[in-house]
């Protein structure tokens, strides 16, 4: 262990968490003591966390706030479950056909990322995040507008209503406005999930740790000395915020092989925002904190379901709590002198994962 | 490391609640089983078969969630009171979200879930009925309108469905020549409101109905409705059709009612409720026309339970309460009917529910003689009424049933008309 | 004529959104964090109104004078316990705990009010103006929320740049350190911004219900992400801007709805949100920021 670097010890530990979270949770899957309310929570926690550290790739690496994120797990989720119901028949194959699914919609989030990306990153602070807030509900609000039909004559578009698609006595309606994508083959599964967030992960922690990861950071933190040092800013951010988007879609995706009906008002930002919860709960730029906080976040609305109409209230509480105690200065400072020995360390680790 | 140290303490707050959110959990039942014990003596044999249900209790739609739970609790007591089969019910929050609604139906099914008795809205009804269908669930929803809710063999509904109120709404408005030219305000980000404007439309032509203005609006966007009021106004509609839910109808009659609008106001079962929001002038609400198959005060059995119900909760039963309140009482019948019993396991429960429910028929508040066919719909007859003096009577010339799709019933015209 | 009413709409929704602006804008301003629980504290302010004039019979103005009294005791005591602790980490930080406040508010309030929808009685009791025969109408409520921004923004306007505090405000929003040397006490600045702007958060509530007058615990939660945007729109820390931005985003919304779509109002609104932010980088009104090397 010695010769390896410290980065590359960090990087292997989260590595490590995530594969020892699968190996535990799918033991309990295989023998059947895991409850049924948590069994059902372990794709849409596979997929939170997949949004949780592209976030933070936005968030915490490119050091922009993004309130639109849902967004683009939505272009992804409507994009790759429109492939797959239209090509059930013509793809047997289950994996080949929810590959090809993965693939299509981090394509059409990652390309909605680049269109949205050019405007949007000439902004700075928090009229960036305004602007990425204001381009999550437009992108809602038109999928909500959407009917699409399929016939023998082809496909028919709308944003009317159904009766406006005018489809023939064989045709089905494939998007159906705000009742959105319904009846999408259920092809997510927790080992996909899993080895969905391990790719993010070797994605995410890779491009860090590279040359283009220091120039992003490096715009983070001082964007004119990066400018006069000759980096391109405009490519790097771009860089960033194009693959935090392709890889939102393909939590979508995989968010969308698991639940049934896909209604566009889901990702509105509330999902955004909590999504960003989980980011700055998790320690802004920390992937690992990303990852934790992602599952830890999901499965505690349903832990305090015996509260039952206290529920959200203590969650609100819980919330609130967490934030002063995590971020708070004094107590930082006081859990500083407490635990001090290695705090010297976490402050250098700011930015890294 | 800090970072660490507070992750590992929020994970035990995490975990401690859980452990108390548990704890408790664990002990409800207890409580209310001892209490079903006590209310029917003769019933301390028999345990209690556990109906789950889950509905929107937080959030926008926590309203409809909140009746559906007030229905079902009333009804369960009546039940549990009456010796016979027991009941236990469990009500889970899902925030009308579908992903939330899978994760209620699965935490029903950890606390030992029969029968499942949900979800409320739409969206959730098709999510949790997914995960039903899998796990071969007798799945009954009061309120879930969409047609895709009843995709599969184990799922019935005691509320209309969207494209039969739609229809029925043309054709009523058709046959009793109230408008040819129809103004329609619906909300396109809602599923019950497109899939009725849907079915409206597409049945208007049939019945020689004009739609001069089909105007929607959104959930992000519900608080003006100037701009959509005016364009039926000016498009010329007779007939204002509100195929929505009955806190925005508030809105639209009031907002109509300050530019001097009076047009025939129309709506559906989602109008349902609008005599019941608190501090509602509704002397707005008068002369609103409503097919609806709750009709409070048109007959006895109506009349108890909204005074039970008034009783117990302080409000007035909606729509929904009066759904799921027959949604019990027909498990109830089926249950009864089938043998079912507290030892059986969910799948053999639904695999005779699902024969027993198109051979039963039962009088509840929301019709009487409501039967089932194995699509998973009802046969019940939606009443038209009218609001008069804040209260629904039946429309002029003391014809209460819509003469709608299967005349079926046609014996209870008779006696709502009475009771009206 | 349509569109003269439609542009009558316009100003009144907008002037409401205008006086949410205002409070968003004043906070951010000062403590330089978006305040999500703005929206709630409308709908607290909104039932406060609620109780006193309906159930317990006070009149409007004593009604609205007691919403903003509790709002400001909500106001500092959400500061007090929830930002205070987190002054000087990170706004992100301050950001998410504001959301968590949000959630308590409005799960508090369906705790305490219930889910039912309440139908709010107007506290303007004008009759509407009926012009051209009955084609145009404009309503009390829009005069009043209309004449009332107004006031608020001249009021809001002189009170920060000719009195002392108001000053101290403005000093603080520049440079909270070279505040604290000048013998500004921050914290308490913070307190009274918190305080003015909850206040208005109360008038809003009133005003907001009084025009669309459905009450439930999640009624303050739209209002007040467009208010947000509005704020934004007219360059947010601008008292001025929060009003022309509040207004301008009102009459778009209407308009775009007559003219354009009613189903997709909101992707145009805040597609010309977009549009303004490219052009003009810190919105309509906003201060150009200075970058420092």
């Amino acid at each position: 262990m010695k010769s390896l670097s410290r980065t590359t010890r960090k990087n292997l530990v989260t590595y490590a968490i995530v594969v020892v979270a699968f190996a535990v949770l799918q033991t309990m899957v295989l023998t059947g003591t895991i409850s049924n309310s948590l069994r059902g929570q372990l794709i849409p926690i596979c997929a939170y966390v997949i949004m949780a550290v592209s976030l933070n790739l936005t968030v915490g690496i490119l050091g922009e706030l993004s309130l639109g994120h849902a967004g683009f797990m939505s272009l992804g989720a409507f994009a790759g479950a429109l492939f797959t119901k239209c090509m059930e028949t013509a793809i047997p194959v289950t994996w080949l056909r929810f590959l090809l699914a993965l693939a299509i919609g981090a394509a059409v989030a990652g390309m909605a990322g680049v269109l949205i990306g050019i405007p949007v990153l000439r902004l700075r602070g928090d009229y960036l995040a305004i602007v990425t807030l204001a381009f999550g509900e437009i992108i809602k609000n038109l999928l909500n507008a959407v009917y699409l039909g399929r016939d023998s004559r082809g496909f028919h578009f709308s944003m009317k209503d159904t009766i406006a698609l005018g489809l023939e006595e064989d045709g089905e309606v494939l998007i159906k406005g705000a009742q959105g994508i319904t009846g999408t083959s259920k092809d997510a599964t927790f080992v996909w999930g899993f080895l969905l967030v391990m790719f993010t992960l070797f994605v995410v922690l890779n491009l860090v740790h590279s040359r283009t990861g220091r120039a992003i950071m490096s715009i983070r933190d001082n964007r004119i000395a990066a400018e006069s040092v000759g980096i391109n800013v405009t490519k790097y951010k771009m860089i960033a915020f194009a693959l935090s988007a392709a890889l939102a879609g393909m939590a979508g995706v995989l968010y969308a092989h698991n639940i049934s009906p896909l209604t566009a008002s889901k990702f509105d930002y509330n999902t955004s925002i909590l999504i960003l919860v989980f980011v700055v709960l998790g320690g802004i730029g920390s992937i690992r904190g990303s990852i934790i906080a992602a599952a830890l976040l999901t499965v505690l609305p349903e832990m305090l379901r015996g509260f039952d109409d206290y529920r959200m209230l203590v969650y609100a509480i819980v919330l609130i709590a967490m934030m002063i105690f995590n971020q708070s200065p004094k107590l930082v400072a006081w859990r500083e002198r407490t635990f001090g020995r290695r705090a010297k360390g976490a402050k250098v680790r700011k930015g890294g994962a | 490391m800090k970072k660490f140290v507070s992750m590992a303490l929020a994970v035990c707050m995490a975990a401690s609640l859980a452990a108390c959110g548990g704890s408790e959990s664990a002990s409800e039942p207890a409580a209310s089983g001892s209490a079903a014990a006590a209310s029917g003596s003769t019933a301390a044999s028999t345990a209690p078969i556990k109906i789950g249900s889950s509905g929107p209790l937080t959030g926008d739609y926590a309203q409809y969630g909140e009746g559906v739970r007030n229905g079902i609790e009333l009804a369960v007591e009546e039940i549990n009171a009456m010796g016979g089969i027991q009941f236990e019910s469990s009500m889970e929050d899902d925030e009308a979200d579908s992903e939330k609604a899978v994760n209620a139906y699965n935490t029903l099914k950890d606390w030992g879930m029969q029968i499942y008795i949900g979800a409320v809205t739409s969206g959730s009804t098709i999510a949790a009925g997914e995960v039903a269908y899998e796990d071969n669930m007798f799945l009954l929803t009061p309120s879930g309108t969409a047609a895709e809710c009843m995709q599969y063999d184990n799922a019935f509904r005691v509320c209309f469905s969207d494209p039969n109120q739609g229809k029925a709404s043309a054709e009523y408005i058709g046959t009793h020549g109230l408008a040819t030219k129809v103004g329609v305000i619906y909300d396109s980000s809602n599923t019950y409101s497109s899939g009725i404007y849907e079915a409206f439309a597409a049945e208007a032509a049939n019945q020689g109905i004009e739609v001069v203005a089909a105007e929607a609006f959104t959930a992000d966007s519900n608080t003006d409705f100037s701009v959509q009021i005016q364009k039926v106004r000016d498009a010329g509609a007779e007939l204002l059709f509100l195929p929505i839910y009955y806190s925005e109808a508030t809105q639209i009659l009031t907002q109509a009612n300050t530019i001097g609008y009076d047009p025939i106001v129309f709506g559906c079962d989602g109008l349902d409720g609008i005599l019941s929001v608190k501090n509602f002038d509704t002397s707005l609400a008068e002369g609103v026309m409503l097919l609806t198959p709750y009709v409070p005060g048109s007959d006895e059995l109506t009349n108890t339970f909204t005074e039970k119900y008034v009783e117990k909760f302080g409000i007035e039963p909606n729509q929904f309460a009066a759904d799921a309140y027959d949604a019990v009482y027909a498990v109830k019948a089926a249950c009864e009917a089938a043998g079912i019993t507290a030892d059986m396991d969910y799948s053999a429960i639904c695999d005779a529910l699902k024969v027993e429910f198109t051979e039963i028929s039962i009088d509840g508040v929301t019709g009487a003689g409501i039967t089932w066919d194995a699509s998973g719909e009802p046969n019940k007859e939606p009443k038209a009424v009218v609001i008069e003096g804040g209260v629904y009577v039946a429309p002029e010339g003391g014809e209460a049933a819509a003469e709608s799709a299967s005349a079926e019933p046609a014996a209870e015209s008779a006696s709502t008309s009475e009771a009206a | 004529m349509e569109f003269l009413s439609y542009l009558v709409n316009g100003l009144s929704l907008g002037s409401v959104y205008a006086i949410i602006a205002l409070g968003y804008t004043m906070v951010y301003g000062i403590a330089k964090m978006l305040n999500f629980a703005h929206g709630d504290v409308i709908m607290v302010g909104g039932y406060i109104v609620f109780v006193f004039m309906n159930q317990l019979g006070v009149s409007a103005i004593a009604s609205v004078a007691a919403a903003m009294v509790v709002c400001t005791v909500l106001g500092v005591a959400i500061e007090r316990v929830a930002y205070l602790p987190l002054r000087g980490a990170p706004s992100l930080a301050v950001l998410i705990t504001a959301i968590g406040v949000s959630y308590f508010l409005q799960n508090m309030a369906l705790l305490i009010w219930g889910s039912t929808p309440m139908s709010f009685s107007s506290i303007v009791s004008m009759e509407p103006l009926q012009l051209a025969g009955g084609r145009l109408v404009i309503t009390g409520e829009a005069l009043v929320t209309i004449g009332v921004s107004v006031v608020i923004m001249a009021a809001l306007t002189l009170f920060i740049n000719r009195t002392r505090l108001g000053r101290a405000m403005l000093a603080v929003s520049e440079d909270k350190g070279a505040a604290q040397l000048m013998g500004i006490n921050v914290n308490a600045t913070i307190s009274l911004t918190f305080a003015i702007g909850s206040a208005l958060a109360a008038v809003a509530g009133a005003l907001l219900c009084s025009s669309y007058p459905i009450l439930q615990p999640t009624t303050g939660a739209m209002p007040g992400i467009k208010a947000f945007v509005a704020a934004v729109f007219g360059g947010i820390g601008s008292v001025p801007g929060a009003m022309v931005g509040g207004v301008l985003l009102g009459i778009i919304e209407i308009l775009s709805k007559a003219y354009i779509s009613t189903q997709l109002a909101d992707a145009i609104v805040f597609a010309v949100l977009i549009v303004v932010l490219l052009v003009k980088p810190t919105g309509l009104l906003g201060k150009k920021i200075n970058e420092k090397v």
